[in-house]
């Protein structure tokens, strides 16, 4: 509990809320941009931005796993445990997020049409490879979805099935890559489905780098002359972040600086690393809500385990899905629009009844605005 | 069976089986297993004069308050809690302490319970034994008996062990009103101790989560705090039990109620630090969790020093503390300055509380 208090700490955060207020020169902009969800949620959570001077604007990114899976790999899923008689094991925050027709895992498990799907909710890989023990008859899927922190749990948890013998085992595997995001997003403004945002520097989310290091986005700094700062989701670990990219803009500098040296690496945690790549080959190109077809930014798991790959044991196809015409979603997660600005945000559009896939998750930025910025909205 | 339970009928070729015996479908099916069940498992803990009448509904006095009737209230709380027992406390006693909160939460002195049983098959009879007892437990301690019963069994699967509905009746002093639609701006909004304990307890057992300090639930029957409140004769508004949706579902249904808005100190909510701690893992917010053994008092503002130190002064508010303000508000959103200053809506929780997948 120290450990979290001394991370919470309000007199040093106004601090260094000082501290960012006296080092933003008063005739500058600085747009900084999250990228990830849980950022987007402490920033919220926290009130941080009443704590920023007014020409410091945080943008949120596209972070969020649950946010960028486009509707056709929800469909894919609901597929799966809808008409192919699979049981589908998935994280929570998938539950909800709307699919084609109106569907959506939850509305799939209720039952439609006098059938109802098996999909159950799980914690950890742990948990769906149980299932698999447990029902050695059915076929159990377990829904893949993260970035590179929850990678190197599906690779273990494949070769885990693979050593049992657990036949009836296999994953719709749709991890996706931060740095491959972060490259289409500063690549602005060519992103196929509109202009991204111009921003002047870059928070990373500290639990990828435990994983893949502060290596992978030097190339923010080399190529796009933008400095990145990694950092942990304490808010103090964002205020801290958010002072050093400031001090950066100031100098011109663009490089990668680490605010949670306190257990990130440049190199990583190179024995998952390595688990990773035994299970898992960069796919060709994926679908990203908002980002449209990005190449070489997920994984898909390698010929060596196919059996345990639901796409190739289901010859499951993905079919692309438009979004709502009226969901921003696409727009938010490029960081161009925030969700204030979509037309139907609270009143058609709640956490009640989503109609895009940033609405349902906690760290979508519409959850998180709805949930906790939006009296900021009245006037 | 239906009505009060309790009859007496001797000479069963065996006593239930407490080590080893498990609920089966004989007894819910109205024969000599289920008079079994009733007489030496039921009434053997919660009997008392009204379950022993044996009819099918108990005969109750009314009660009268300086020479008239007084007003009843009844309030009724179905408990499917898993796991069935937790640290702190069972489903037993949670089914005696939350009929008898929402009682208290009216103001009125709760006087009988009711409860019905559902049980499932295959459940072990000694696991049930100690559930009643617990309740049994639960009730004596409050001074308030279980006055009529029912029980049913389900097929194995179609039940989760044990649910139980309790219904509660108390009656209300002379006068008082109180009701979530009274707050008015300027108000204080109180809350009897640290939040977020009973949640965390039942997530970390299910989640087997151990941690430094042990993590119990606060289960408990509040009628007592309740009593030294309204003893103080201050111009309370309301009182909540802040159960399923944690303080923030509570003070956003207050606030819709009555048409205000509030404004909360994050610093001031009574948090324990090992709570905090549980949640951070679990990836919950302690103002969206679960509580059974504490309430939320709103009151005129001019009362709140009074107040506050008369539940400071029970055994079950020693942590009680000024939480925030009522403030006028069209929108009727709860409002958070955080610890660190800024400023934030605390809002329903949509769906249900999730971990954190990455
Ligand atoms: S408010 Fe709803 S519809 Fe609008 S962008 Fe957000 S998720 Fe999409």
């Amino acid at each position: 509990m120290k450990y979290i208090d001394e991370f919470r700490d309000g007199d040093l955060a106004r601090n260094l809320a000082q501290n960012i207020v006296a080092a933003a020169e008063p005739g500058r902009t600085y747009s900084f941009m999250e990228f990830c969800g849980g950022h987007t949620h402490a920033i919220s959570r926290y009130g941080l931005v009443d704590l920023l001077p007014r020409n410091l604007r945080m943008v949120h990114g596209p972070g969020c796993p649950v946010c960028v899976l486009p509707i056709g790999r929800i469909d894919m899923a609901i597929d799966l445990a809808l008409t192919r008689g699979a049981i589908l094991c998935t994280y929570a925050d998938t539950l909800r997020v709307p699919a084609s027709g109106g569907m959506s895992l939850m509305k799939a498990r209720a039952g439609t049409g006098g059938s109802c799907a098996d999909v159950r909710m799980v914690y950890s890989t742990r948990d769906a490879l149980q299932v698999a023990r447990d029902h050695p008859r059915r076929e159990v899927v377990f829904f893949a979805i993260g970035f590179e922190t929850t990678t190197p749990p599906t690779a273990l948890a494949i070769q885990q099935a693979q050593s049992e013998g657990l036949s009836n085992f296999s994953v719709l595997c749709c991890h996706v890559l931060t740095p491959a995001a972060i490259r289409t997003i500063l690549q602005s403004p060519e992103t196929e489905q509109g202009p991204a945002v111009a921003i002047d520097g870059l928070i990373g989310p500290a639990h990828v780098s435990t994983v893949i290091g502060s290596r992978p986005y030097e190339f923010v700094a080399a190529e796009f002359h933008k400095p990145v700062v990694i950092a942990g989701f304490e808010p103090l670990d964002l205020m801290q972040a958010i002072l050093m990219l400031v001090r950066q803009v100031n100098a011109g500098r663009a490089e990668v600086e680490n605010e949670f040296s306190r257990a990130v690496s440049r190199e990583g945690n190179l024995k998952a690393q390595a688990r990773v790549a035994e299970v898992f080959e960069l796919r060709r190109e994926f679908e990203w809500r908002g980002l449209a077809l990005v190449p070489h930014s997920a994984l898909q798991i390698r010929a060596q385990y196919a059996a345990f790959d639901a796409e190739r044991r289901f010859q499951l196809e993905y079919r692309f899905v438009p979004d709502n015409k009226a969901c921003e979603c696409g727009a938010i997660l490029r960081g161009v629009k925030r969700p204030q600005d979509c037309a139907i945000f609270g009143s058609v559009c709640s956490p009640e009844n989503p109609v895009g896939s940033c609405m349902v998750s906690s760290e979508g930025a519409c959850a998180a605005h709805y949930g906790y910025g939006r009296y900021q909205d009245r006037h | 069976m239906g009505g009060a339970q309790g009859k007496t009928r001797r000479g069963y070729a065996r006593p239930l089986d407490l080590t080893r015996g498990r609920v089966d479908l004989t007894h819910g099916s109205g024969g000599r297993a289920m008079a079994q069940l009733v007489e030496e498992l039921f009434a053997r803990f919660l009997g008392n004069e009204y379950l022993g009448q044996g009819n099918d509904g108990a005969v109750l006095p009314a009660p009268m308050l300086e020479g008239r009737p007084g007003r009843l209230v009844l309030s009724t709380d179905c408990h499917v809690v898993s796991p069935l027992f937790f640290p702190g406390g069972d489903i037993g006693c949670l089914s005696v302490h939350g009929t008898l909160n929402d009682v208290a939460m009216m103001g009125a002195t709760p006087l009988y319970l009711a409860a019905g049983f559902i049980l499932e098959e295959g459940y072990a009879l000694g696991d049930l034994a100690r559930i009643v007892e617990s309740m049994a437990n639960a009730a004596r301690a409050a001074g308030v008996p279980v006055v009529a019963g029912d029980t049913k069994v389900v097929e194995r699967g179609k039940g989760d062990g044990v649910f139980i509905t309790t219904t509660g009746v108390g009656v209300l002093p002379l006068g008082l009103e109180l009701g979530g639609g009274r707050a008015r701006p300027g108000d204080a909004v109180l809350v009897s101790g640290s939040i977020g304990d009973h949640g965390v307890a039942i997530m970390s057992k299910r989640e087997n989560l151990t941690f430094d300090a042990p993590i119990e639930s606060d289960t408990a029957a509040l009628h007592g705090l309740v009593a030294a409140m309204l003893a103080t004769c201050t111009d309370l508004r309301c009182l909540r039990d802040p159960t399923r949706g944690g303080l923030a579902a509570t003070l956003n249904e207050i606030a819709a109620q009555s048409g205000v808005g509030m404004m909360l100190q994050e610093r001031a909510i009574p948090l324990k630090p090992v709570v905090a701690a549980a949640c951070e893992l679990l990836g919950l917010d302690p103002l969206n969790v679960a509580n059974e053994g504490k309430l939320i008092a709103i009151c005129a503002p001019a009362d709140a020093p009074r107040l506050l130190a008369a539940m400071r002064a029970h055994p079950l508010g020693q942590d009680a503390a000024l939480i925030g303000v009522v403030i006028a508000d069209d929108h009727h959103f709860v409002q958070l300055t955080t610890a660190f200053g800024g400023r934030r809506i605390v809002d329903w929780l949509a769906g249900d509380q999730l971990p954190r997948i990455c």
